[in-house]
């Protein structure tokens, strides 16, 4: 009893120090097995648009997935954008503090929470048939379907911070605007725009993170090929669907240069949510 | 001036339908428009599941364990349902996510209340920061982490131990900053209270911060559970799956999500897809909403 | 209140049996009828809570905007129905000021002053908008303070003046009622002192209404004074008269301090 406190204190640091040993573990892990496609390959790996794991002629470049991963978040951001934008307002201004605002608002907790595998199996049994029947392809898979898909899984995350953001404008300049005879569109444009725009801009950097990391139903929907997209309806692969097909069956050079892909994943996907988190605290 | 200003009053006053006005019901109609598409997807998904997925639900459905691809096909061909259920997967993630809870809960909390304590401290912002980035990093690389760090090291092989070190990664940021929003909530003088009386610094934790704050640290382990609960990515390259019950945490065990993955990939399984995305969803649906509720209760 | 009655004629606003409930039933105003005087300043005072401002905020509908709030009763400006009016021409007509000065803060000084018309999608020329802003600027007796900053933001105003931009931006548009919600209680003295020589000179040209806590304003500066409590308005008439004389024992004990 003595030393209690000191004790506590000391455990209570220890716990926080756990925290850091796992994400230096990490990186240096990463770092680790990447060192073999590394020496192989050099900083050519990130430009190199080869995947090609026959032996002998192994090659291995990340350029068609870091494409990819681009390609699918930012359509995804683009969709997102009307909806989420819409959405957000119907929550935090227009239908504010009635019944439907909050129906709406779990309806869209309730997109949060469906596994991302779920969202997949939906979108290759319902969206997949629909690209098909409007004749974009023929199978329905590729960067646009998967972009889709993730458009609808990152509107949450878009969504809820845009809401916060729209209820911080102070009400009275709200009012003010009100008070001049505004209408609900000229203080949406003149006033909470103005206001909130910051806050809403840093909303869709982070559903961009969230959507540059989806793995499992990117995986079921992009296609899987191992290209450069060249069309909106091209087949390809993110980075971290790349990762979950190709895992199972890597070893040696592929499966090292599987990871410098996911360090890359890990460092993009870092350097977006940093930048994101800055803005926030800015606000 | 002053006459142009009347002329414009006079001429909008009289028409109640101008033009301002007709605009402003067109953009709040647009706005409940993208609002009905944005939640659309929730009804589509939903109904989806239920209506193909109901059939499957019976209590072989909970006690059995994955049939193989022969007999589901046999059972196709007949026009049966097809037998056996997804005990095996039930189980698998019973046992990670508990395994998962069981490291991330303690040191979650003890971080949480360490950044609470300090958090203007330099080296608590830094804490703060990685909690953060950690909290951003894809749950697939996650997956690979676990399969270096336990795959490679600890069990040699595929492990539940492994599936569950990812989950427990996953959930450790979500638990830190929930149990420290919870503390930051409660009153300081609460806690000055007690240290008023002499109580000792772990009992103000233990005795005074943390039933204080229970039930927001409730609802902060559970949203961190049903954030995991549906995890696919990292549990494929640690857990692999499993066709029998395993509860040993050294052996390659299933869960509910990593047998979705095999039913996709296996054309006789279509129909326990169904089944088992549904009772994945109500499962990840139903912890959500004991969290609201619980939420709710405490703002009564 | 048979005075107030026979000035009918001259009432810029007539309040009919107005009473507004927040959340079905939780009456806040109960019943209020008044007549309000053209070009005079008329003060609602009253103790905190006693629905002065929720009186106030029912004339140019602002309660509109809340969907759990019921107002009942009928404003008449000028003798036309004002819940038959659009929101949006009532509130030009009638002019607001709010209790903590709200300048847009993305706006300039100059397009503050015009923000009713900017909002409204009324397109100035540029000679029409420099002549409004000048002469509201002038009313509002900030003109030469601010007329070589009109292009920068309204932040690096003191409170006073920034309060006083927003009188201006009430009044760029003409309104006939300027209603002013507590304006000087988060202001110095001397601010105040300027605000309150504004408004007598204003009432020249405008009708105001001035809801105020402070007894001593309404009486430094109304012509004709409320007293509401518990949402009821206890007396209404010249304030001369209702701070020499109050015909009611409750105006009596709030005017000798006897409540606040």
């Amino acid at each position: 009893m003595l030393n209690g406190e000191k004790i506590t204190k000391t455990i209570l640091f220890l716990a926080s120090l756990s925290i850091i040993l796992i994400a230096s573990g990490m990186v240096l892990s990463l770092m680790e097995g990447t060192i073999p496609a590394f020496n192989k390959f050099g900083l050519k790996f990130i430009t190199s648009t080869d995947w090609n794991p026959t032996e002998g002629k192994e090659s291995y470049g990340a350029l068609p997935f870091i494409v990819g991963t681009v390609v699918t978040s930012v359509i995804a951001i683009i969709i997102c954008l009307p909806l989420a934008f819409s959405t957000s307002l119907f929550i935090g201004e227009i239908y504010r503090g009635k019944k439907i605002a909050s129906f709406i608002g779990t309806m869209v907790d309730m997109l949060a929470g469906i596994p991302s595998i779920v969202y997949g199996l939906w979108g290759f049994y319902v969206l997949r048939p629909w690209i098909v029947e409007m004749g974009f392809n023929d199978q329905g898979y590729g960067v646009f379907t998967a972009g889709l898909i993730l458009a609808i899984m990152v509107i949450p995350y878009a969504t809820s911070i845009s809401v916060e953001m729209i209820k911080m404008v102070q009400n009275d300049l709200k009012e003010a605007a009100y008070s001049l005879g505004a209408t609900r569109k000229d203080v949406v444009f003149n006033v909470i725009l103005p206001n909130a725009r910051s806050g809403i801009f840093t909303s869709y950097i982070l559903a961009f993170g969230r959507a540059l990391g989806e793995t499992m139903a990117v995986t079921m929907l992009i296609g899987n090929s191992n290209i450069i997209p060249k069309s909106l309806f091209d087949t390809g692969n993110t980075m971290a669907s790349l990762i979950a097909n190709q895992f199972g069956e890597a070893d040696g050079l592929k499966l090292s240069s599987l990871v410098a892909i996911a360090l890359l994943l890990f460092v993009i996907t870092g350097l977006i949510n940093g930048l994101g988190k800055m803005l926030i605290k800015k606000i | 001036m002053v006459s142009s200003i009347t002329e414009i009053k006079e001429t909008s006053n009289h028409q109640k339908w101008d033009a301002r006005f007709i605009k402003d019901k067109i953009f709040t109609g647009l706005i409940i428009l993208f609002s009905l598409i944005t939640i659309s997807p929730i009804v589509l998904i939903i109904s989806k599941l239920i209506s193909k997925g109901y059939k499957q639900i019976n209590l072989s459905f909970f006690t059995e364990t994955t049939p193989n691809t022969y007999q589901a096909m046999l059972a196709n061909e007949a026009g049966n349902t097809i037998p056996g259920g997804i005990l095996n997967g039930i189980t698998g993630t019973i046992l990670m996510v508990f395994l998962a809870s069981l490291m991330a809960i303690p040191i979650g909390v003890l971080i949480g209340i360490y950044l609470y304590e300090n958090g203007t401290k330099r080296y608590a912002k830094i804490v703060k920061d990685i909690t953060d980035i950690l909290q951003g990093v894809p749950s697939i690389v996650l997956g690979l982490i676990s399969y270096f760090w336990v795959v490679k090291f600890i069990t040699n092989g595929f492990s539940a131990l492994a599936g569950s070190f990812a989950l427990f990664i996953m959930m450790l940021p979500l638990i830190i900053r929930s149990t420290e929003e919870t503390f930051k909530m409660i009153p300081v003088s609460i806690k000055e209270a007690g240290f008023a009386l002499g109580v000792p610094y772990h009992k103000i934790i233990f005795r005074i911060l943390i039933p204080s704050g229970l039930s927001g640290l409730i609802t902060g382990i559970l949203l961190a559970t049903s954030r995991v609960i549906g995890e696919t990515a990292p549990l494929m390259l640690t857990a692999l799956g499993s066709m029998a019950v395993n509860l040993n945490i050294e052996k390659p065990t299933s869960a509910i999500p990593l047998l979705i993955w095999e039913f996709y990939n296996d054309p006789n399984m279509v129909d326990l897809i169904w089944a088992s995305s549904l009772l994945l969803m109500m499962l990840v649906l139903g912890i959500n909403l004991i969290s609201k509720m619980i939420i709710s209760k405490r703002n009564l | 209140m048979d005075e107030i009655n026979v000035e009918i004629k001259d009432a810029v606003l007539e309040i009919k049996n107005v009473s507004v409930a927040y959340n079905k039933g939780n009456y806040a105003v109960t019943n209020v009828s008044a007549a309000i005087k053209r070009n005079r300043i008329t003060a609602i005072m009253g103790p905190s809570g006693c629905g002065k401002s929720t009186l106030l905020r029912a004339i140019n509908r602002m309660h509109d905007l809340y969907p759990n709030i019921v107002t009942e009763g009928q404003i008449l400006l000028n003798g036309a129905d004002a819940a038959k009016m659009s929101t949006m021409m009532l509130r030009r007509k009638i002019g607001m000021v709010f209790q903590r000065p709200n300048p847009f803060p993305n706006m300039s000084i100059a397009d503050n002053v015009i923000a009713g018309y900017k909002l409204n999608g009324i397109s100035l020329k540029k000679s029409e908008k420099e002549e409004i802003i000048e002469k509201s600027l002038q009313d509002v007796a900030l003109w030469k303070e601010v007329k070589d900053s009109l292009n920068q933001k309204g932040t690096f105003l003191s409170g006073g003046q920034q309060q006083r931009l927003c009188i201006a931006r009430a009044l760029a548009f003409q309104p006939e009622v300027i209603l002013l919600d507590e304006p000087t209680s988060s202001l110095d003295p001397i601010s105040t002192k300027k605000i309150e020589e504004l408004l007598i000179e204003l009432k020249e040209q405008y009708s105001i209404i001035l809801v105020t806590h402070n007894m001593s304003q309404a009486a430094r500066i109304s012509d004709y004074s409320m007293f509401m409590y518990l949402g009821e308005l206890v007396e209404y008439g010249k304030t001369k008269e209702m701070f020499i004389n109050p015909k009611d024992k409750r105006t009596d004990e709030y005017l000798t301090g006897k409540f606040s």
